[in-house]
């Protein structure tokens, strides 16, 4: 260490002063992320207009850094889940979303994607795409305003100033596990319930009846 | 009036086929109700000798109460006047009866619909399987009986929540969220989801062909979608090419299925009003427009004039943004990477500004009621809209023609490109412009008016070769003839009251069935609303223009180049919402 140049001692040269910012790895690195950071060209719902609306000119995505919208989840860093998740689509949302390259953020845009919104009692309808995926911001509003969508991106890029090269999931040696894909059965099948539908069918099966993982209502 | 054309007309269809269609009796009814056994030659006849050429609706009905289940056809004339309903009552078990598909080939995607939600199977029909739900889904959902996850009671307001308000969230209830019995011994290790097999299938085999240049070539199928850039929203098309050129393509739909009438029938009658706004996102009002006609013809009642004049501005302005942004998405699809569409966007947003000044909703307007509109216009809210119609629009829609009309890539692309020929286009119900741009000049606004549309002076916009290019000139005399429309509204439009009556929460409608239709932007969008008397719909449908155009996208596509697939679908100007409900 000794042998290194005193930093604090050593003059900046006349020619860099003025030009030379010194900052933390993580400050610059965030600083870099959060300003091109690139959703997805993905539309799901009603959102997704007013997802559009944000990025066209009047309200301008690209004072942010974020209007590349890129249609392949490999080149795309966010996913807007822009309106009601199906159980239909609910594999193909989470399969994006496997597909993304880390660090990977997702935004839940509107009632439905956070909730299920006005849609949640309907039989093909997931109440909120957090079942099945992690989410970062949700954003209120049926649909949110461009404008309620802007301010929920401005709390993404805060959140990725927030974090540090040492504790973000994505630079730990182990790789992370994939979101295990939901599955079309009978119903829509999350295979995070597989204990859950196993016990119901053993139980079933010794009664001699039909399975379900219906717990009655308390 | 015993003298009157539909009078004659209703006479002579009774003296041919009056033997196979009987009265309908029940109160509020109407139309003929027909043995299954007799259906075929009854629409054969209909069509053939009566010009009910365009079968609008197709829907199915669970009467419980009864016993039955029901299919209600609604056929129109493309020479104009009101609808010829016909029912068909079936038993729960084992419903079965003729496919009209033959006849009407724009019955397919209907009565796909119609097997997925009730289990009603339509013999002779080429292509039988779920279209909303997938392949292996467990019951019949929009049956009467058929309880989802999230069950609490038959009708709104739910006890729990009203008048007491103690909300409880339906997923503390039922934390698993499912309601499906799964069969004994299941285990999710050996479970193989019944995937996509009959879809693939229903293509047939796929030999491998050749050009006829004695090249082998390999019969490829792609997926497009649902997530593409180009789809319009989670939309799927999958194609079997060969080469380049589509040999058969066919849409899957049901992404976006939101159960809309499953909920809309344990609505009241007015929760359903913002619902119908999330039908077409892109233009909520001719929603709101088309579901506020069907109560109000129940109920028997019609808006004060200055609702009606406000009706139609706002739903010929709803018609202005729609196309503005079809448009520019046209050219997205074209590849004009979104010049045209930041363009179009910027002066929809003026458009939608208004709504919110409004309404109170840039989108999701939610303005119509039983009788009138949810509030008069703001101060100051006519002279905004006059000066967008006299100054901005007029000159903004001349700039998107200049500029792009002349286009040699537009042109290029779409002169020629999924032609659809008019007696096609109607045999297979394509509504609105994709029906106009074929040459036929129908108009449900001229056809059968609603509303004050018969006091204006406007043109119907009708182009004849029926390609991609028609469809796109169509959408700018549209354009130009709503605004003619909303000019005249605007010079006649009178002070007054803006709700007939009372305005309240609760509506009493008579028990019956109604059909009402509006010509939206994208074409007739149906409401089909029974009630029986309680403050419930019993059922609730909608006739989704958009899902019917679609079933000539195998058609218009087959023969051309994948890339123009695109820009086919472009041209019909979907909206998922409305497609898949
Ligand atoms: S939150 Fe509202 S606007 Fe957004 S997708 Fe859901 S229904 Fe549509």
């Amino acid at each position: 260490m000794s042998e290194g140049p005193d930093v604090s001692v050593t003059p900046i040269p006349p020619e860099l002063q003025g030009k030379v910012t010194i900052t933390s790895l993580d400050k610059i690195y965030n600083w870099g992320r959060r300003n091109s950071v690139w959703p997805m060209f993905f539309g799901l719902a009603c959102c997704a207009i007013e997802m559009i609306c944000t990025a066209a000119s009047r309200f301008d995505l690209s004072r942010f850094g974020m209007e590349i919208m890129r249609p392949s989840p490999r080149q795309a860093d966010l996913l807007i889940v822009s309106g009601t998740v199906t159980k239909k689509m609910a594999p193909q949302i989470v399969r994006l979303y496997d597909q993304m390259a880390e660090p990977k953020y997702v935004l839940a845009m509107g009632a439905c994607a956070s909730g299920g919104g006005p849609f949640k009692e309907g039989y093909n309808v997931v109440p909120g795409i957090d079942q099945f995926i992690p989410v970062d911001v949700y954003v209120p509003g049926c649909p949110p305003t461009p404008q309620a969508l802007l301010h929920g991106l401005i709390h993404l890029q805060h959140k990725i100033d927030g974090q540090s090269l040492r504790e973000v999931a994505w630079y730990r040696r182990e790789t992370a596990a994939e979101v295990p894909l939901p599955l079309l059965g009978p119903d829509l099948i999350n295979p995070g319930q597989a204990g859950l539908l196993r016990e119901r069918a053993a139980q079933a099966s010794a009664q001699g009846g039909a399975a379900s993982p219906t717990l009655p209502s308390s | 009036m015993t003298s009157s054309p539909a009078k004659t007309l209703e006479q002579g269809i009774e003296a041919r086929l009056g033997d196979a269609l009987a009265h309908e009796t029940r109160p509020g009814y109407t139309g003929y109700r027909v043995e299954a056994a007799r259906l075929v030659e009854a629409a054969r006849t209909l069509r053939d000798d009566f010009h009910y050429d365009y079968l609008s609706c197709v829907t199915g009905v669970d009467q419980l109460p009864e016993g039955k289940l029901e299919v209600v056809y609604h056929l129109f004339r493309t020479q104009g006047g009101g609808a010829l309903v016909l029912h068909t009552l079936l038993p729960r078990d084992d419903p079965h009866l003729p496919s009209l598909v033959s006849l009407f080939p724009g019955a397919e995607l209907q009565e796909r619909e119609a097997y997925d939600m009730y289990g009603i199977r339509f013999d002779g029909h080429p292509d039988l399987r779920r279209i909303l739900m997938w392949e292996g889904f467990a019951g019949w959902p929009m049956r009467k009986d058929w309880k989802e996850a999230f069950y609490e009671q038959e009708g709104k307001p739910f006890d729990a929540r009203w008048p007491g308000g103690r909300a409880r969230r339906s997923e503390d209830q039922n934390p698993f969220g499912s309601n499906v019995e799964y069969p004994p011994g299941f285990t999710l290790e050996g479970y193989v989801p019944e995937g996509e097999d009959a879809l693939y299938a229903s293509f047939g085999r796929i030999e491998p062909g050749g050009n006829g240049s004695g090249l082998r070539t390999d019969r490829m199928l792609i997926n497009l979608g649902p997530q593409h850039p180009s789809t319009h929203g989670i939309f799927r098309m999958v194609a079997v090419l060969e080469g380049e050129t589509i040999v058969d393509i066919k849409p899957v739909v049901g992404y976006l299925h939101r159960n809309h009438e499953k909920i809309g029938e344990r609505n009241t009658f007015l929760m359903n009003m913002p619902f119908t706004d999330r039908l077409d996102y892109i233009n909520s009002l001719s929603n709101n427009f088309g579901y506020a006609l069907a109560v109000e013809k129940l109920m028997g009642i019609r808006p004060p004039e200055r609702a009606e004049y406000i009706r139609v501005i706002m739903a010929e302005l709803g018609r202005i943004s729609n196309h503005l942004w079809f448009i520019g998405f046209l050219l997205n699809d074209l590849g004009a990477y979104f010049t045209p569409a930041l363009y179009a966007i910027q002066d929809r947003e003026l458009i939608l500004d208004l709504f919110e000044a409004i309404t109170g909703s840039r989108m999701m307007c939610n303005y119509f009621r039983f009788g009138g509109v949810a509030r008069d216009l703001p101060e100051g809210a006519l002279e905004r809209i006059r000066e967008l119609v006299e100054e901005r629009l007029p000159h903004k829609i001349d700039e998107l023609d200049e500029f792009l009309s002349g286009s040699e890539i537009l042109r290029g692309r779409s002169i020629g490109v999924g032609v659809l020929p008019p007696e096609r286009a109607i045999a297979f119900a394509a509504a609105g412009p994709v029906l106009r741009a074929s040459g036929v000049a129908y108009d449900v606004r001229r056809a059968e008016p609603y509303g004050i549309y018969d006091r204006f002076d406007f043109d119907v916009a009708v182009r004849t070769h029926g390609d991609v290019y028609d469809r796109y000139l169509i959408r700018l005399d549209e354009m130009r003839e709503s605004l003619k429309i909303v000019r005249q509204a605007l010079r006649d439009i009178p002070a007054g009251e803006i709700q007939t009556g009372k305005a309240t929460y609760q509506v009493r409608v008579p028990a019956g069935e109604s059909y009402a239709r509006v010509d939206g932007p994208k074409g007739e969008l149906g409401y089909y609303v029974v009630s029986n008397g309680k403050p419930n719909p019993w059922r609730y449908h909608v006739r989704p223009p958009s899902f019917i155009s679609l079933t000539p996208l195998g058609e218009m596509c087959r023969g051309q180049k994948i890339a123009d697939a695109v820009v086919i679908l472009g041209s019909i100007d979907i909206t998922l919402g409305e497609v898949d409900r």
